[in-house]
């Protein structure tokens, strides 16, 4: 049994509130994605579950998130659509590297889960948490928000278009009140 | 040992090579030894040289890739080391141009001028061959061994003379440079 299968919603159909990770990962796939890197976040856990068990995937752990920019860089030098997963304390780690898609105008798709702003346990995830949007702003980066699973899924479908056939460079930030719902 | 007569032996011996620079000197010795399409020069992303060739690797597993950088550009991605010794990629060939100094900036002595071995570090993250090159000489021997196929990736830690030399700039414009590199592969340009 494959992981999909393992953790999908079965024969009900799916709910976007709690289901969004299985919706977003046939959106990636859809759209052609062939790597995939990351540092983990719990809010990413399953889409990290479903990317690392794909024979069609090569997904790359890092180290500190910049990597995943020069990654992504490289991918589509050679030809091959990419995204990053990172929570939003690693967009701090992103900045500099993130003027090697900007001024090569080279596709870029992050997947950012946000911490620091909604029912937060800890502060120290509050500063970056509050400075995600605005960082990514300053470097040049499209930023795009999503506070329920089904806006979430219909922005990265989109966002995917605009990275991949229009040469930008996009953040989707998932809500942490979108991510509160689910079982940590 | 003089850094643009290595970078010549080197790229002499691509046979199809791609080929990513990491900024300041080594992308000036890249363009300076013959500019093409097949070159991927970056001016800055400090720490990104690698790592985009790993990226690159992944995209063309059959295509070696060979990325030429220098001992502050690799410091800066020490982690990458862990990261590309853990993706294991047979096609990405580390070559670390190693003045023991920040060369751009007033010839600072960097960390390998005290003592760090690069090589030792790919060694001990995983990389399938390492080695270190002090003479012309040895770097012919190294043109042979990057020649053979390879069960995973190798870094190589070129000792170059601390040294500014002219500057042999590649274009500026970095949307020609990947559109250009991308037609070498037959990929889309726009």
């Amino acid at each position: 049994m494959t992981v999909a299968e393992t953790i999908s919603s079965g024969d009900r159909p799916r709910d976007l509130t709690l289901d969004w990770p299985l919706e977003l990962f046939d959106v990636l796939k859809a759209v052609g994605i062939r790597q995939m890197s990351y540092v983990p976040d719990a809010g990413h856990s399953t889409l990290i579950r479903l990317f690392n068990a794909d024979p069609d995937i090569k997904t790359n752990v890092l180290t500190t998130e910049e990597e995943g920019v020069a990654i992504a860089t490289g991918a589509w030098l050679g030809g091959q659509r990419s995204v990053v997963l990172m929570q939003s304390s690693g967009v701090g780690n992103c900045i500099n590297m993130l003027s090697l898609p900007v001024q090569t105008r080279t596709p870029l798709l992050m997947l950012v889960t946000m911490r620091g702003e909604w029912a937060e346990f800890n502060p120290w995830q509050v500063p970056m948490g509050q400075a995600t949007e605005a960082s990514l702003k300053a470097i040049g980066v499209t930023v795009m928000r999503a506070e329920t699973g089904e806006d979430l899924v219909k922005i990265v479908a989109q966002a995917a278009v605009m990275a991949f056939e229009a040469d930008q460079q996009i953040a989707v930030l998932i809500g942490q009140r979108l991510l509160g719902k689910k079982k940590w | 040992m003089d850094r643009r007569a290595a970078v010549v032996k080197l790229l002499a011996a691509r046979k199809g090579a791609l080929v990513v620079t990491g900024l300041g000197s080594p992308s000036y010795d890249v363009h300076a030894a013959g500019d093409a399409d097949d070159n991927y020069y970056l001016w800055g992303a400090m720490g990104g040289a690698a790592l985009t060739g790993l990226g690159l690797a992944q995209a063309q597993p059959d295509k070696r890739v060979m990325v030429i950088t220098g001992d502050g550009e690799m410091l800066m991605a020490f982690g990458s080391l862990a990261t590309i010794a853990v993706a294991a990629p047979r096609n990405l060939d580390i070559i670390v141009l190693d003045n023991q100094h920040f060369g751009e900036t007033g010839m600072q002595t960097s960390h390998t001028g005290h003592g760090i071995a690069l090589h030792r570090i790919a060694e001990a993250a995983g990389f399938a061959e390492t080695g270190e090159c002090r003479t012309l000489v040895e770097v012919d021997d190294l043109v042979e061994r990057l020649a053979e196929a390879a069960t995973g990736p190798r870094l190589f830690v070129l000792k170059i003379r601390a040294e500014n030399l002219p500057r042999s700039l590649p274009p500026r414009d970095a949307v020609f440079i990947k559109n250009r590199f991308r037609g070498h592969l037959g990929l889309g340009t726009c």
